[in-house]
């Protein structure tokens, strides 16, 4: 069996929220430096989705072959050492100038002819949105050019011969879907936390080679793919601002807090 | 070539009435046709009697299109339809909401409309000759302003972000039936469990919600918090580092990847704040926080804090408001 897995390089999203600044012209902005740039946690999960799977098949999993793509920078370099040293198999880094400026459509479209190289597949399974932009259409994007059924926020992932079981976390509860491979899921951060590589494993997946696909090598003109190819323009970036002023509620003890609180929420009307 | 005008809304329903989130997708399309004119066409992929069709019509559709039979959908049949409707309509934007459905059918669409698409948008406007959609990134952290190069633009919005205009007796408008699954179509998946139960909006409709978080440091401290939101009529909720870590259901999980309220009260315990947790608290009118640390970034969204611990400040509130109520 093969499983792809998309990963992609995000500033760190816990970064705090000055560490974003919007350029003058509104059509940019920057990201400070002492931010790390890290794989997107949901992306890890999908990592760790595909780990279980193996992990599950017992002494089958051998012939569980797992490849980590990302379309990104040479520094995505990174994160495909990291989905190496978490235990994927091979790597492949889309990272082409071309790519440069494009948008969900054109990632979507970059990876659909990359899985046509990466042949044959039976599951793909992304991150339910990238913790960056927050758009969540890559994957659903991709499964609709490539045809494939879709089946998103999984809690988890079981494949059973030639099927695959997924959990799916919705607001209103839990479901279970059913569909024959091959498919594309993405996970939700309900799959719980990826596994942690070893000193060991991140020495071993450094020594990996590391494919690198250009738009030329798959079969893309540079005017079908990044700004030239996008669906959609970013007018501007804004920097969301707090108009509100905390009144801080002091006391000598908790129940005078409690009480003030509670008597200034009457005074508002709200209570 | 006919020119892009109006707006297509899928609609959907919550206890055989339109839901709140689809009356305001109608209230955003009425205001966006008046603005630039068109006609609203509301999809509804359920079979029924004319008397929701009726009502999306007074809350601002022209057009109802409603299926000629009672079928279970998925997502490619929705994404089917849709472009149908498209190609007959020719809308200058599609509207679904930022929900399960939403978020799995917009992405299909966009692809096979060859249309450009935003998701999770708080507000949609006319600007010069194009829609232009506001929505949060980097976890709320920035907005953005995205437009489609060419119409249609396809957008999910959140929940909560519309005005919900009062329904218009008075308005008219037809109703069609569309053939929701095509002779030649197969389900790719099967649902073979169902654990949702439907009438949980009370999140979403709460006048006072109560959320915890890490701060809460156990599970037990939610029975204390839901002790309280007994006593002042509210719904609890979680942030998500509390509901990974076990201590409440992620199906009460408020925030970017759960649920998004917009009650009048919103009551953060032991939750700093981090801006993915505020995109699902964002509407609240007024937000009080309890917290720890009087850095934390709760404070700046809140109207009133207390810098302090919250197993002895909640506890206090239950206290001074069982006191103050007569006992029955």
């Amino acid at each position: 069996m093969h499983i792809v897995v998309l990963v992609k390089q995000i500033p760190d999203p816990d970064a705090p929220a000055s560490a974003i600044q919007v350029n003058e012209d509104q059509r940019g902005f920057r990201v400070a430096t002492t931010v790390k740039s890290l794989i997107s946690p949901f992306d890890e999960q999908a990592l760790e989705a595909a780990l279980r799977i193996r992990d599950a098949a017992g002494p089958a999993g051998a012939s569980v072959k797992i490849t980590a793509m990302s379309l990104g920078r040479e520094s995505a370099r990174e994160v495909l050492k990291h989905a190496l040293a978490m235990g994927a198999d091979d790597a492949v880094l889309l990272c082409d100038g071309a790519f440069d400026g494009g948008d969900s459509f054109t990632t979507a479209l970059a990876l659909s002819k990359a899985m046509a190289k990466l042949e044959p597949f039976d599951l793909i399974i992304a991150g339910r949105q990238a913790a960056d932009f927050d758009f969540g259409l890559v994957g659903v994007g991709l499964a609709e050019l490539l045809g494939l059924p879709a089946i998103t926020m999984a809690k988890s992932v079981e494949v059973d011969g030639r099927t695959v079981r997924v959990e799916r976390a919705l607001a209103e509860g839990f479901e279970m879907v059913e569909s024959d491979l091959p498919v594309l899921v993405t996970v939700s951060n309900e799959l719980g936390s990826p596994r942690y590589p070893s000193l060991r494993q991140m020495m071993r997946a450094g020594r990996k080679p590391i494919a690198v696909w250009t738009a030329a090598d798959l079969g893309l003109p540079a005017d079908s793919v990044g700004a030239a190819a996008a669906r959609t323009d970013i007018e501007r970036f804004i920097r969301p601002r707090f108009d509100v002023q905390c009144d801080f509620i002091n006391g000598d003890s908790a129940q005078e807090i409690a009480a003030t609180l509670l008597a200034r929420l009457r005074d508002a009307r709200i209570l | 070539m006919a020119v892009e005008a109006g707006v297509l809304v899928l609609a959907r329903t919550q206890e055989d009435a339109p839901s709140a989130a689809t009356r305001e997708l109608l209230s955003l399309a009425r205001r966006l046709c008046e603005q630039a004119g068109g006609a609203v066409t509301a999809f509804l992929p359920e079979a029924g009697d004319d008397a929701i069709a009726n009502e999306l019509i007074r809350q601002g559709a022209d057009t109802v299109l409603t299926a000629e039979e009672g079928t279970t959908c998925d997502d490619e049949v929705l994404t089917r339809c849709l472009a149908q409707i498209t190609a007959q309509t020719h809308p200058a934007a599609i509207l679904l909401v930022h929900d399960s459905v939403g978020a799995d059918v917009a992405p299909r669409l966009a692809v096979r409309l060859g249309a450009g698409v935003a998701t999770d948008c708080i507000a949609i406007a006319p600007h010069d000759d194009r829609l232009v959609a506001l929505r949060p990134c980097y976890g709320g952290k920035l907005l953005s302003e995205i437009s489609a190069r060419k119409p249609p633009l396809l957008a999910t919005v959140r929940r909560g972000s519309q005005e919900i205009a009062a329904p218009d007796v008075t308005r008219r408008g037809s109703i069609g039936k569309i053939a929701l699954v095509p002779a030649d179509y197969t389900a790719r998946k099967r649902v073979v469990k169902n654990d949702t139960r439907g009438s949980e909006a009370d999140l979403e409709s709460a006048r006072i919600v109560i959320a915890g978080g890490r701060g809460l440091e156990a599970e037990e401290g939610f029975r204390m918090l839901e002790e309280l939101a007994e006593l002042l009529g509210a719904a609890v909720g979680a942030s998500r580092v509390a509901c990974d870590l076990g201590w409440y259901p992620h199906t009460r999980q408020i925030g970017l990847t759960g649920r998004v309220v917009s009650p009048e009260l919103y009551l953060a315990v032991g939750i700093s704040g981090a801006s993915q947790h505020m995109v699902g608290c964002a509407g609240a009118k007024t937000i009080v926080a309890v917290n720890r640390d009087p850095e934390a970034f709760i404070f700046k969204a809140a109207r009133y804090g207390i810098v302090g611990d919250c197993r002895e400040i909640v506890p206090a509130l239950i206290e001074n408001l069982k006191t103050a109520r007569p006992a029955t």
